[in-house]
């Protein structure tokens, strides 16, 4: 059962080696802002041509899991996601980081990047055939309500500045309309230039409007960069797992949503976060703490993120149909490899392979305590303890470098400059970035469900019935409904309650 | 000590040959002498890539000198052709390209070049249209899918990989040859309208031979669009035995900067050839159900004059260019 006899496999000295190297590696990379972890796998595919197949995938799945993690370390300390998976990071990571508690947020971003890692990872490996099923039960309508219940997080994200976060939401759906179009393949607001033809890269967009205010406002102001505290008070281990104990129903609740949304092919970690993310600031007793510093926001959006590795898998392994970018490289590599997926993986003819990466997978994120919480160290000592003339332009150069690298552009680095600038003035007038990014991520979502959506129900004669029918197209709607109506019944809630008088009970809601 | 000023000069002279500072015509006695740089015009884990893949081993057993492989993903491969001309000409730069692609999308609008501006130098391989069903349809045949177009007009849906791609030409022609009106849905990649298909958002797919060897469990291939049967699929027929003239699908092959010089051209062509030549390779191609094509620099004009015209008609047909 389950392909025990594979754990053995899992620990040899050469694949130990792999797991440790591919997860020191992807953490590396994916602390560098533009080296996503679709990349880190790419560039090192080559390399796994010359293993066997189970090898293989360890590697690049320890490159993976590596990788998400290490996209927490600029969100926290730079205020700049590492990866996209990472954007939900920086809204209380940052402002822990400024506090003085950027070590502690480190070591929790470490502690919950690896239980998501393992959530996922059992999901995989106990659930894999039944759970492939939901990624097919998503067509291009419940994708469309889907981007629709994903711009509803706005109301989460700007509390008290809805009507500016609608806007910028807004400028981020026209960014993403920039370039040829997802389905007719029509060039729209090119204006005729090459520069804008591939449209505005996602982690292009994130660079600029995240990372380059940050160094515009680091070279404008005199003062440090982070708070230095005066004694090193080593990884602060204990507290970081007592807040754990403490958030484990969030943990857990953010490990799962993180699992489902890696299932879904179209969705990925940078989606699962904010999700996760959104859903922890509702459950939690004290929502207005969110994004000023609230260490379950990290809890949430790291595990989240973590969690879709194992769970993106799954339709990889199970249906050859890749859950987030990053499985798409890898379902390539093993396509070359002469590997083909499907159920009869799991079964015992392919057992070998699969049992024995999933096992290698478990070893990886284990091995990603002792790893993660070293380099975390390492990184948050340097980047505070760095004279800000030597940061500046070592994070401006990585920028850069990671911009050109997403697909070797220069068109992006242009990009991506032009919105940091734009994305600094924006916030001085109390646009925030996130907004705008999850107009960029959900756009082309939206976009690409409506119009398929349209097409299919036009075929059968009824466009608009296809858009309001069927358990999980109406249920989707109905969550958008509640997020969008929550804050209000929470409003009217209070209010009744003050109005009877009773304040006793503490408002949890 | 004379060995050791021999490996600095010569490690000197590598590095600058791989700058690009010394001139081509001193590498040129040996081609390639250094790493050939291969950009594919889309992102890694797609079709493209996996064909460049598998090309690399069999570049670097016949040369001894890596192929590495980068991407320019964007506007459906317009970044990448739009830049092939900036690269430096040597014969190191290289660039994957595809039809219909470099012919129907310059006629869809201004993406940034021209078909002319590519300079192909070797066509190697077509991934072939198919019809896919995914096994539990009640389409059991070609015809039975036929007879359902025709009586319920408009009513059978297609997921395909894009507009203006081989998918869409292959179901504007497809409706043309059978007299039926079918509804053909773009997605975004071969992937995508898979897996429209098998979660029976459509009744069938526009997909090639390689998503049914990919996922032979998964699918039933009805049709394939071949000159003879392929290999891998002995009992699938061709469309051609169907009464259906269709022969087509994807084409892929390389193209260099323009300002690379005949004889250079025709090396990088040479070389190509000689990878399509080794069985290990064909096999492990047909393996994946990818079909191997001999286009060599001599003959890729007359090949895009040919494709040229078929697919502005087919193009008019679908409405992807006016």
């Amino acid at each position: 059962m389950l392909g025990l006899e594979y754990v053995v496999d899992a620990v040899t000295p050469f694949r130990l080696m792999l797991s440790l190297a591919g997860v020191v590696a992807g953490t590396v990379l994916g602390a560098i802002p533009g080296l996503t972890a679709t990349m880190a796998i790419a560039v090192l595919v080559p390399l796994t041509f010359s293993m066997d197949p189970a090898s293989a995938l360890l590697l690049m799945g320890a490159i993976y899991t590596g990788a998400i993690y290490g996209g927490a370390y600029a969100a926290i300390l730079l205020n700049t996601p590492g990866t996209p998976s990472a954007i939900a990071t920086t809204f209380d990571g940052y402002p822990m980081a400024k506090r003085g508690d950027g070590d502690l947020a480190v070591t929790l971003a470490c502690l919950a990047s690896v239980v998501g890692g393992l959530v996922g990872a059992a999901a995989l490996l106990l659930l894999a055939p039944p759970l492939a099923h939901v990624a097919l039960a998503f067509g291009p309508v419940q994708y469309f309500w889907l981007a629709i219940f994903g711009l509803t997080l706005i109301s989460a994200i700007s509390e008290g500045q809805l009507i500016k976060g609608l806007i910028g939401a807004s400028f981020g759906l026209l960014l993403s309309c920039v370039g040829v179009a997802p389905i007719s393949g029509a060039p729209r607001f090119t204006f005729d230039s090459a520069t804008l033809l591939g449209g505005i890269n996602v982690v292009s967009g994130l660079i600029g409007l995240y990372c380059i205010p940050v160094l515009i406002d680091l070279v404008a102001r005199p003062e440090r960069h982070l708070e230095v505290t005066g004694e090193s008070r080593g990884f602060r281990l204990r507290e970081a797992f007592g807040l754990c104990c403490t958030g484990k129903f969030n943990l857990l609740r953010s490990s799962v949503l993180g699992t489902l949304t890696g299932i879904l092919p179209g969705a990925g970690g940078s989606i699962a976060s904010l999700v996760s993310y959104s859903e922890a600031r509702r459950a939690s007793r004290h929502p207005e703490r969110f994004g000023k510093g609230e260490p379950n926001g990290i809890q949430a959006t790291e595990s989240a993120n973590n969690a879709t590795v194992g769970g993106g898998m799954i339709p990889t392994l199970v249906l050859g149909i890749p859950g987030t970018p990053p499985d798409a490289v890898i379902l390539g590599a093993l396509l070359v490899q002469g590997i083909h997926t499907g159920p009869e993986l799991f079964s015992s003819a392919g057992g070998a392979i699969v049992y024995t990466f999933i096992y290698g997978l478990f070893i990886a994120t284990l091995l990603m305590l002792p790893i993660g919480l070293l380099i975390g160290r390492y990184a948050f000592r340097s980047i505070v303890g760095f004279p800000k003339a030597v940061l500046v332009p070592v994070v401006a150069f990585m920028t850069i470098i990671g911009t050109y690298a997403i697909r070797n552009s220069v068109a992006d680095v242009v990009i991506m400059i032009g919105l940091g600038i734009m994305g600094w003035g924006l916030d001085r007038l109390g646009f925030k970035p996130s907004p705008i990014v999850l107009g960029l991520i959900l756009g082309p979502i939206a976009e690409q469900g409506f119009v398929q959506g349209w097409m299919i129900g036009s075929a059968t004669g009824h466009p608009v019935v296809a858009f309001f029918s069927g358990p999980l197209t109406i249920g989707i709607i109905a969550l958008t409904l509640f997020s969008l109506l929550y804050p209000l019944l929470i409003k009217r809630l209070r209010k009744a309650r003050k109005g009877t008088g009773d304040e006793s009970k503490p408002s949890h809601l | 000590m004379l060995s050791r000023k021999k490996a600095l000069f010569g490690g000197i002279a590598l590095t600058l040959s791989t700058l690009g500072l010394l001139p081509v015509a001193w590498a040129a006695d040996k081609y390639p002498s250094r790493p050939v740089q291969y950009v594919i015009p889309f992102g890694p884990g797609g079709e493209s890539d996996i064909t460049a893949r598998l090309q690399q081993p069999f570049f670097k057993k016949l040369t001894g000198e890596d192929l590495i492989i980068s991407y320019k993903p964007g506007g459906g491969g317009a970044v990448g052709w739009s830049q092939l001309n900036g690269m430096k000409g040597d014969g190191y730069n290289i660039m994957g390209v595809n039809l219909p692609h470099i012919i129907i999308k310059p006629l869809m609008g201004n993406v940034g070049f021209k078909t002319s501006d590519i300079t192909t130098v070797y066509m190697f391989e077509y991934t072939p249209d198919a019809i896919l069903v995914r096994k539990d349809s009640p389409f059991k045949t070609l015809q039975d899918l036929i007879d359902y177009a025709k009586s319920h007009p408009g009513q059978l849906t297609f997921s395909g990989s894009g507009k203006g791609t081989a998918n869409d030409l292959a179901n504007s022609r497809f409706d043309d040859a059978t007299g039926t009106r079918t509804t053909y849905i773009p997605f975004k990649g071969t992937g995508a309208a898979f897996t429209a298909l098998m979660g029976g958002q459509v009744k069938a797919e526009w997909g090639y031979s390689t998503v049914a060897a990919n996922h032979k469990s998964d699918v039933r291939m009805l049709a394939v669009a071949t000159e003879k049967r392929v290999p891998l699929f002995p009992d699938v027929p061709t469309f051609k035995e169907k009464g259906i003239d269709m022969i087509g699908g994807t084409y892929r092959g390389i193209a260099v900067p323009k300002s690379t010089p005949e004889a250079m051209r025709m090396k990088v062509s040479d070389l190509i050839g000689r990878i399509n030549a080794d069985p290990e390779f064909q096999k492990k191609m047909e393996n994946r159900g990818f079909v191997l094509i001999d286009v060599p620099y001599k003959k890729v004009g007359a090949f895009m004059r040919q494709k040229t015209k078929e697919y502005i008609r087919l193009g008019k047909a679908a409405g992807v260019i006016k």
